[in-house]
Formats: C-alpha cells, structure tokens, sequence
C-alpha cells in the first residue's frame, strides 16, 4: 500500500503553484485588457495601431507557442526568465488580449447620449471615462471576464510543460513514482473543477456587487 | 544568436509534416465536436430532468478542467481498463469532448434563441414536430451558430499544441524535436509562431466573411 499523505501534500503544494499563477496572471491580464482595450478606442492612431498589433498577435498565436517563445527563445535575447515569470507573463499577455476586446466591446457599448450628455457637461475625455462610461461598461465586462479567468485557469496547465510544478506536473510526479495512473489525474480535475466553480462564483457575486445603484439605468 | 535562413529551409519540410498532423486533427476534433456537441445539446435539452441534469454538469466539469488534463487522462488512464488508444486517436478525442461541450452550448443558445412565436405559428399551422424543426426553426436557429461554432474551430487549431503532450507529432512536437537536437531553438519556435500567426490571421478574415454573410440572412 502506498503512503498516499506524502503524495497528497505533493498535490497540494501544486494547486498553490497553479493559485499563484491564476491570481497573478489574471492581474497582468486586467491591466493589459484595459490598457489595450482603451488603447483602441483612444484618439491617437500610434496608440490604436500598438493596441491592435498585440492584440492581434496574441490572439493569433496559441498559449503554447507563446509560452515556449518566452521560456525559450527570449533567453537567447538576454531575458532569462524563470519558469513561474515566464508562465505569468505569457497566460497574462495571452489572456489580457482576449480581455481588450471585451473591454472595447462594452465600452462602446455604453449608448451615445451618455457620451453626449458628458460633453454637455463639458467633461474632460478623461472623466467621462472614469466616471460615466467605466462605471457603467464594467458590469457588462464581468461575465466574459469570468470566463476568461476559467480559461486561464484552464491555460495554467499548460505551464507544466516548461517545468513549472503547478498541479498537472506534480501529478505526472506522483503518476511515476507510484505508477498509478487514476488517482493523481481524477484528483487533480476535481481539485480544476473546484477552482473554475470558485471564479465563476465569485464573479457573479461581484457582478452583484458592481450593478448596485446602478438598476434602471441599464437597459 | 543569429537568424539563419539555411537552417529555416533545412528544418521546413519537418515542420510542414507536423502542420499536416496539426490540421489532420484540427479537421477530425472538429467533425466530432460537432457530433457530441449535438448529443451533449439535445440530452440538456429534451432528456427527463436527472439526465438533463447530468448532462449540464458533465458539460460544466469538462468546460472547467484543463484539455492538458484531460488528455492526460485519455491517454494514461484509460490503458488501465484496457482502452488502449494511439496518440493521434487519443488526441482528436481530448479535442473532440472538450469543444464538443462549447459546441453543446452554440446549439442550445442558437435554438433557444428562436422566438417562441416561431413555435407556436408551427403549431398553429398544424406542422408535425419534423416539418416545425426542418422548415421553422433550424432555418432559423443555425445561421446565427455559424460564427460563432467557427471561433471555436479556430480555437481548437490552436490548442493542438498539446497533443504534443501525448507523443503525438505535430507542429509544435516536430518543431521540439528539432530544437533539441540542433540547439537552435529561435527557428522552429519562431516559425511555428508564424504558421499558427498566418493561418488564424486567415481564419480571422473567413470568420468577418461568415459573420457578415449569416447576419444578413439573420435581419431578413
């Protein structure tokens, strides 16, 4: 019988690998999705160009490719990355692409009298943003946002393959030293399972929280 | 390091076997994500309420775990009773489950978003069940799934990376294998990088063209 406790804190150690991964790439990403999204919709054409440029390329490559160009090549470039860098950089820089246009989206979803209404106001462009236009996009940015945070959830795995110990590499450990096949993988996508449910849940209560004040005014 | 241009012709035919690989199980994942996506949609659908219900958890299980994972799973854990499958097969599907649950989900908004109207005129009309689906709402409800089951065809192209993973010689397996027995790994990386870069740039345009030509049929 083997001694399965040992195997378990294995397990666990690797669920917080992936935990910091998440957290940390999807705060890269927030930042990226809103400096790229805004970046696209801003005035200046160098600006929208940049934005559509990573955007694009981003959204163009996979995960995978993306994340071994960073691990690999850009060593040669003179930026060694560790793995636990590399895999934040690259699931933020992928998932903060995909975060632009859903920002873009509900940005320029907010109707054309709420911008109307803040030039007669004689608003700067910059307040109308902060306090007319952000406030009211981002409750429509939430549920996508979600989602793409389970997609990056998702996209952590993949880390393991540049040796990074997240969950799915400690698993792959414990599949080699005990040669049991079925019990590090069911436990490790229950413990995914558990993770997705965790952010889906948290968003639609802080969807909650966002849309407070704000009923009647959404259509 | 330098770009060598040598090294990039020597090395191409390699890669080009792998992207054969690569759009070989992006074709079949996609054929059957469309076939379980469809059965996964009318279990949720019409099934009685316990396997419908279990049908939408199964579905959010694998929505919420990782392809890598599961893949993992087909392919290690599956020997173990017996279900001995190739790389390639196991691959195809990992790809196939997985976005069959994001295909169930295009099917079910796509049809549920038939107004219910549409329903009731059939009915009112004495339709049978066969003519309503056929004439009334499939009509209806597929145009609108088009861009959006596209998307998720471009996104499966680009997971296929994974089945690297598996042992499966792909793209991304072949450009590995190369890197690491010649110690260049600007090239094949970089150039992998292309291949997907152009090919869903492609893709990108046919999915405007598609989202264009079903949202006119859509406004009709």
């Amino acid at each position: 019988m083997t001694d399965w406790s040992g195997y378990i804190g294995l397990i666990l150690q690797g669920a917080l690998v992936t935990l910091q991964l998440t957290v940390m790439g999807s705060a890269l990403a927030v930042v990226m999705a809103f400096l790229a999204g805004l970046g696209r919709v801003s005035r200046f054409m160098a600006v929208r160009a940049l934005a559509t440029t990573y955007i694009e390329f981003f959204r163009g490559t996979s995960i995978f490719v993306q994340l071994f160009w960073v691990y690999f090549v850009l060593p040669f470039a003179g930026v060694t990355l560790s793995p636990l860098q590399a895999g934040v950089l690259a699931l933020g820089l992928n998932v903060g692409a995909y975060g632009a246009e859903v920002v873009r989206g509900a940005v320029k979803a907010i109707g054309r009298e709420q911008r109307e209404a803040c030039i007669a106001l004689n608003l700067t462009r910059g307040q109308a943003m902060r306090h007319v236009i952000l406030p009211q996009a981002l409750p429509l940015m939430l549920p996508t946002f979600g989602n793409n945070a389970i997609e990056l959830l998702k996209g952590t795995a993949v880390v393991s393959l540049i040796s990074l110990t997240d969950m799915t590499f400690q698993a792959q450990v414990v599949r080699a030293q005990t040669g049991n096949t079925l019990i590090p993988f069911a436990v490790i996508l229950v413990l995914y399972f558990l993770m997705a449910l965790a952010i889906s849940h948290g968003m639609r209560w802080l969807e909650r929280r966002v849309t407070r004040g704000l009923d009647g005014v959404r259509t | 390091m330098e770009w060598d241009w040598n090294f990039v012709w020597q090395i191409m035919p390699t890669l080009i076997d792998g992207l054969k690989i690569t759009i070989l199980a992006t074709v079949f994942g996609a054929a059957l994500a469309a076939v379980i996506g469809l059965i996964f949609a009318i279990l949720r659908m019409t099934a009685p309420k316990p396997i419908a219900k279990a049908t939408g958890f199964v579905v959010e299980f694998i929505r919420g775990t990782p392809l890598l994972v599961q893949l993992y799973f087909i392919f290690y854990v599956l020997p173990d009773i017996g279900i001995r499958l190739p790389a390639l097969l196991a691959g195809v599907i990992g790809l196939g489950l997985h976005y069959g649950t994001y295909a169930a989900e295009v099917y079910r908004a796509g049809i549920e978003n038939v107004p219910r109207g549409q329903w009731e005129a059939a009915k009112a009309t004495n339709l049978t069940g066969q003519q309503t689906w056929i004439h009334v709402i499939l009509p209806q409800a597929i145009p609108p799934m088009i861009p959006a089951l596209a998307n998720y065809l471009i996104a499966m192209f680009k997971e296929t990376p994974l089945l690297s993973a598996i042992t499966v010689l792909e793209l991304m397996n072949q450009a590995k294998s190369v890197a690491n027995s010649s110690y260049r790994y600007i090239e094949p990386m970089t150039l992998v990088g292309v291949f997907f870069l152009v090919m869903s740039l492609i893709s990108v345009v046919f999915l405007r063209w598609l989202e264009e030509r079903y949202a006119r049929v859509e406004e009709r």
